[in-house]
């Protein structure tokens, strides 16, 4: 093991990245994209859950005032009112799901049409009777949340981090290193004398380099325009994304081992990927979903990563609350870098 | 004798074909070793599997007497046949960080003017010409000052110039006490630079021998070239084989002087006679034999 032919691999790879002017771009731009559009979606008032189809009317957006629906059922946040001309229309555009509920304004009768197969339009067809009934005070009795209210913004983001960090290592280990084998370049190091274990750790320390690099500047970027709240300790929160970001990377090793097919690579790296995203709670949570999605789920770096992250984010843990997290990063990493190396192959 | 290189009986099979087909020679310590043959011969095959890039199916290497060990690698310089390198990085970097991955190095500045590579230090890789490539990987594989130099067709693509220089860099490689193996296609190069010679077909050793004793042994034949016009009889009239190509009369003769007396006697005019003594392609042709059939 020699730590000069690291550092030499190491440097290499970095002055790569940041000559590829595209690359880089991409790597800031693309996280800072997402995060300003769901903020713009899921921050803004108009934010919209369900659509409610209204006729006659002779508005396209009919506000709360403008109508003669019952009024509690006007006020309802979340859900947007959508006028049509004729009773035709509206009942178009309900067959085809493009509204969840259509009602008859003025009907003595309150008169309404649900497509019966669509779940929203059953969530609106109880919201819309229920408004109808007297309205009794105290039947249920609200608490306050203790604490911190967490903004939706500030529970995507860390997700958002993470999922850019996990792209980003298995395409820049698994895919750069088995384009460098077809390529040859592969074999013209394998004729010096640096071992595969130093070339590996070099691609995954480069890889993590770059990784807390983007984040930094990432970071900072949405930061300027989101005002994130970070409960806990931005130095716990870097550990956490530094240990997440070698596992993902050493992830990325395994991928790496073998072959020459880029398209395969890809393929590989997509059919990880896209499960990791979905299951991992990046976009959604995965409360009350079949025991064996969550199993699935844990077997993804991302998934204790952002578990983490967001524990010290939105909650203030602290490093020794997200112990069984790093451990488990730890594992994997240990795991995956062990396979890899063994597995690898400068020319097959 | 003091042998660098031993190769015993070496076989490399690949599902489809015997690539090699158990050969063994043994290069000495200072000289330039040449293999060649004709494409798909085995020559790469045979020195990839001495350069420890690809494992053998069997057969024995010994280097400086013994199995080659770890240290193998910081004391060879390689250039294959065909490579790639780090995108985006200049020719100077490129050299840099490969010179950090071994013990010993040479000097760049001066690697850079032997291999005329100082105009053009400053280009990124993949941005320069395929003789200028050829240039850079020679440059690599000299970096680390090695014992033992494996080039595979390093004057493959280059000019007139740049071959020339590359001898030249070979002949200082030599003086300086150092070994190196390599394959060409081209027999004056061979000729040229080439302390011993293997001929490979189809995995196996043909011959081998130094450019004299080859020449020697398998083709002594001198050629004799005249144009059509100017022998005023018919061909079968006279005990030598010859070719017609390209309406010039080719004899081959081992008898020199029986032959031009023939051709005196009969009145042939000599003012365009062209006389060529054998050489290493003429070996090579008469062994591999695939060109002079067609
Ligand atoms: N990886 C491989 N898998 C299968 N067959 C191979 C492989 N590499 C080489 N061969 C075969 O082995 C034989 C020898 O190939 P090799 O590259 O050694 O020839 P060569 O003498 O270097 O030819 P050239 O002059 O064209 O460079 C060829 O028939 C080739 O098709
Ligand atoms: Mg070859």
């Amino acid at each position: 093991m020699s730590f000069k032919r690291l550092w030499a691999m190491f440097h290499a790879r970095n002055l790569e990245f940041f000559r590829d002017w595209s690359a880089l771009g991409w790597n800031f731009l693309f996280p800072f994209l997402i995060v300003a559009g769901f903020g713009m979606v899921f921050g803004g008032n108009d934010y919209t859950e369900y659509k409610v189809g209204v006729f006659p009317s002779q508005y396209d957006i009919i506000h709360s005032d403008q109508t003669d629906l019952p009024l509690r059922f006007a006020e309802t946040r979340y859900i947007k009112f959508i006028g049509f001309k004729s009773f035709e229309d509206g009942i178009e555009k309900l067959k085809h799901h493009k509204i969840d509920f259509l009602v008859k304004a003025g009907s003595p009768s309150h008169e309404y049409w649900v497509s019966d197969s669509s779940p929203k339009g059953y969530i609106v067809e109880k919201i819309f009777k229920s408004t109808l009934l007297p309205n009794v005070k105290n039947i249920a009795e609200k608490k306050e949340i203790k604490g911190n209210e967490i903004r939706y913004i500030d529970w995507l983001f860390p997700g958002i981090l993470a999922m850019n960090m996990m792209f980003s290592a298995l395409w820049g280990v698994g895919y750069v290193v088995v384009r460098y084998r077809k390529m040859g370049v592969l074999k013209r190091l394998n004729a010096t004398p640096l071992t595969a274990f130093e070339y590996l750790s070099s691609q995954v320390l480069s890889r993590i380099f770059i990784l807390l690099f983007t984040l930094g500047v990432v970071w900072f970027g949405c930061d300027l325009v989101f005002h994130f709240k970070v409960a806990g300790s931005y130095f716990d929160l870097f550990i956490i994304f530094f240990t997440g970001g070698i596992c993902l990377s050493a992830y990325g090793l395994v991928i790496a081992a073998r072959g020459f097919s880029e398209e395969f690579t890809s393929g590989v790296v997509n059919f990880i990927s896209w499960p990791m995203m979905f299951l991992s709670e990046v976009w959604f949570s995965l409360e009350g979903s079949p025991h064996w999605i969550k199993l699935i789920a844990k077997l993804f770096p991302l998934t204790h990563m952002l578990s983490a992250a967001r524990k010290v984010m939105n909650d203030g843990a602290t490093l020794s609350d997200v112990t069984p997290e790093l451990a488990v990063l730890i594992f994997m990493t240990v795991l995956s870098i062990v396979v890899g190396a063994a597995l690898f192959s400068w020319n097959k | 004798m003091n042998y660098l290189l031993e190769i015993k009986n070496l076989v490399k099979k690949y599902k489809q074909v015997v690539a090699v087909d158990g050969i063994s020679f043994s290069v000495s310590e200072g000289t330039c070793f040449g293999l060649i043959g004709p494409n798909g011969a085995g020559k790469t095959t045979t020195i990839e599997v001495i350069e420890d890039i690809i494992p053998p199916t069997s057969g024995e290497i010994l280097y400086k007497g013994k199995p080659r060990s770890s240290s193998f690698k910081q004391e060879v310089g390689i250039q294959f046949q065909h490579t790639a390198l780090l995108s985006s990085l200049t020719l100077r970097e490129t050299l840099k960080i490969f010179k950090s991955l071994y013990n010993k190095s040479a000097d760049i500045e001066e690697i850079i003017d032997i291999c005329n590579l100082r105009e053009i230090q400053k280009r990124i890789n993949d941005k320069i010409s395929g003789g200028q490539k050829q240039r850079l990987m020679l440059a690599l594989a000299m970096i680390n000052k090695p014992e033992l130099m494996f080039l595979d067709e390093p004057s493959t693509g280059l000019d007139p110039q740049a071959r020339r220089n590359l001898w030249s860099i070979i002949h200082k490689i030599k003086e300086k006490g150092k070994t190196i193996i390599l394959t060409t296609h081209y027999m004056e190069e061979a000729q040229r630079i080439c302390d011993e010679i293997a001929i490979m077909d189809n995995g196996k050793i043909i011959a081998q021998g130094t450019p004299n004793q080859l020449i020697k042994k398998y083709c002594e034949e001198i050629t004799i070239i005249l144009p059509k016009d100017s022998i005023g009889f018919s061909m079968e009239q006279i005990p030598f084989r010859y070719l017609e190509i390209n309406g010039k009369i080719e004899i081959k003769t081992s008898d020199i002087n029986s032959c031009l007396n023939m051709l005196i006697s009969k009145g042939t005019d000599l003012t365009e006679l062209i006389v060529r003594s054998p050489n290493l392609e003429n070996v090579y042709l008469n062994l591999t034999g695939k060109q002079l059939r067609d």
